[in-house]
């Protein structure tokens, strides 16, 4: 293997592996660990899935909830016919989601290609001060997104370009095509690459999000593992998909991901984030959401940090529901902006 | 073979985004039906719920593009296939109504008779209302200024409570769909079933999904989430003449909804033009006579 980190090689953030799975980290010693994981029950794993969304949320809880869902979204576009006036209009969005309720919270972060960061910075003004309250984080996807398919270096100089513009936060995708044909040390290096990438003059770095797109990893087994690798090289966060790809994030894969961070926050004590992305539409559903995160991984990864959701048309939705419980008639999508 | 073969009695079902579907809530309710009739059976109907109608609005409200979109000529089509379809299935809708009215088997092929005709009525004004509610303005300058009606949106119709279920029905319903309105109604509480047996017939006639929405239960229960809900554009309160029917027309205004107030009598929602014109919203344009 040409690039694996080995003990002595070792690019800083691929440290975690090193601990886990010891010095000589090799492909083949990565392939070994991967294929070690026990595999996923997946009639077991829809069942629970099925059984957290039974839960029935209502009145007090659920306006809890909906504020909490607005906290955690990350507003997101990403079209080939974004302009610098769609993103700005989006971080108004951002900034005040329903100007005739104040009292809306804002949400975590907004999303946009990396070449839409610099006018995302300056529309958010000092919302995106460092010190600021009700700071809203810029994302931006890197690495070719939403294939992937580019050469490492243009991967990684779109990741520098991100950052370099005012990223606070980096959406990556990982390879899937090596990750299928079982070329995990090639997934792996890139994660690190990328990592590496994201870090900015000062010495600290963008938050890394690793998108799995799991609509083509085809099995529970595959996520898992991808959750693992992702994870091992360095991640920040694990994303379920890139929006672009059917399925798009399903609670069962949410579910099997937040159990891998489970199991790694028992293994090291460390927490890593989550976030579904893509066909999450209804307040209803973003709730079984909340719920499954709750029940897997605890009440403590409720908050931006460690839980987001990727949504443009979610916001809407979780808006109307708001007006609904504040009014207690029905409002419609007449009284929300159009996206 | 036995004579004494066992009935497949019907599960009568609301009509909501162009499915069947049973509440959200679960309940049904009893209907009334006369002894030995055509309805052996005891008949429950499915009793609406407000997350029945807040489904029936978003349905609504997605269908509206697309029935609105058609040319009057295409609606006038689709309303007549409506016609067609219910005169093949005539027997049926006089059974439902000689056992949930209690009239008699006459009677009740009588009133199917007029509902079909009727269809076929508002069916003919479909390509024809805009001539006669529209109109060239006559202005001082070298324009054209054309004001032509366009449907209004979303319509809540409660229909007509008392005797001729089905005519009731299509005597308030029909006249909001001819602009391209699409339509969520509250069928006669007493007497629900050829209401939602109606529901099969536009499923069969071309009539896109969610362009007609049929709840039975109480209108006394639904109505008022239907007066409240934003997203209605206006309220035929045809048949609440027994609800608290003012009350409902102070909800609406905070909405600005257009209301249509109860009318009784056997004449209640007769058919007219006023009651296609009410349900549209005129939009004038200026258009320059010639560049010289």
């Amino acid at each position: 293997m040409e690039t694996t980190a080995t003990g002595s090689t070792a690019i800083a953030p691929a440290s975690r592996a090193l601990e886990v799975i010891g010095g000589d980290l090799t492909e083949k010693a990565l392939k070994r660990y991967l294929e070690g994981i026990a595999g996923v029950d997946a009639v077991g794993l829809e069942a629970r899935a099925a059984s957290l969304g039974t839960r029935s949320i209502k009145t007090t809880s659920k306006a809890w909830a909906l504020d909490k869902i607005i906290s955690l979204i990350d507003l997101t576009t990403l079209e080939g016919a974004d302009t610098p006036g769609k993103v700005r209009s989006l971080v108004a969005k951002a900034l005040v989601p329903d100007a005739d309720d104040l009292s809306t919270p804002r949400v975590a972060a907004v999303c946009v290609y990396g070449d839409m960061v610099p006018h995302a910075v300056e529309a958010l003004g000092r919302a995106h001060d460092a010190d600021a309250a009700g700071r809203i984080n810029v994302a931006a996807v890197a690495t070719a997104f939403p294939s992937g398919r580019a050469s490492r270096s243009v991967k990684l100089s779109d990741t520098a370009d991100a950052v370099a513009a005012g990223a606070d936060e980096i959406d990556m995708v990982i390879d899937r095509g090596a990750f299928l044909s079982g070329r995990y040390g090639l997934v792996f290096d890139e994660i690190v690459a990328v990592k590496e990438a994201c870090r900015r003059a000062d010495g600290s770095y963008a938050h890394l999000k690793v998108i799995l797109e799991t609509g083509e990893l085809n099995t529970y087994d595959n996520i898992r593992r991808a959750s693992w690798l992702s994870i091992l090289a360095g991640g920040d966060f694990i994303k379920t998909s890139t929006g672009k790809v059917a399925p798009a994030a399903t609670l069962p894969v949410t579910l099997s991901m937040l159990e891998v961070v489970r199991d790694w926050h028992r293994l090291t004590g460390e927490k890593i984030g989550v976030k579904p992305a893509g066909g999450i539409r209804t307040s209803k559903d973003a709730i079984k959401y909340l719920v499954t995160v709750a029940e897997t991984v605890g009440e403590d990864w409720l908050q931006p940090d460690l839980f987001r959701f990727g949504a443009s048309s979610l916001l809407n939705d979780v808006l109307l529901q708001r007006q609904k419980l504040t009014s207690g008639s029905y409002s419609g999508p007449a009284y929300v902006t159009i996206d | 073979m036995s004579a004494a073969r066992l009935g497949v009695p019907k599960t009568y079902k609301l009509y909501i985004g162009g499915k069947f579907v049973r509440s959200e809530s679960g309940r049904v309710y009893e209907v009334p039906t006369k002894k030995g009739g055509p309805l052996l059976n005891t008949v429950n109907a499915a009793k609406g719920s407000r997350k029945d109608a807040r489904d029936a609005v978003t349905a609504a409200r997605g269908a509206v593009s697309g029935w609105a979109g058609t040319s009057g000529y295409n609606r006038g089509q689709v309303l007549y296939r409506i016609a067609e379809v219910l005169d093949g299935r005539r027997a049926q809708f006089a059974d439902e109504i000689a056992a949930s009215e209690g009239v008699s088997a006459a009677a009740a092929t009588a009133q199917v008779d007029e509902a079909i005709d009727l269809w076929v009525w508002y069916a003919g004004w479909a390509d024809k209302y805009v001539q006669v509610a529209g109109n060239a303005n006559p202005v001082s300058g070298p324009y054209f200024n054309l004001s032509t009606p366009e449907p209004t949106g979303v319509v809540a119709v409660i229909a007509p409570q008392g005797a001729g279920s089905l005519l009731g029905f299509v005597r308030a319903v029909a006249p909001v769909l001819v602009s391209g309105n699409t339509v969520v109604v509250i069928g006669n509480e007493r007497a629900p079933l050829a209401a939602l047996s109606l529901g099969e017939v536009l499923a069969t006639s071309d009539v896109p999904a969610g362009v007609v929405n049929i709840l039975s239960g109480s209108p006394a229960e639904i109505a008022p989430w239907l007066a409240s809900h934003a997203d209605v554009n206006a309220l035929d309160l045809l048949g609440a003449e027994h609800l608290d029917w003012v009350d409902l027309q102070i909800t609406a205004a905070e909405t600005l909804k257009r209301v249509l107030p109860p009318e009784t009598g056997p004449d209640a929602g007769a058919p007219s033009i006023d009651r296609i014109t009410f349900f549209t919203e005129t939009k004038t344009v200026w258009h320059t006579k010639g560049l010289i």
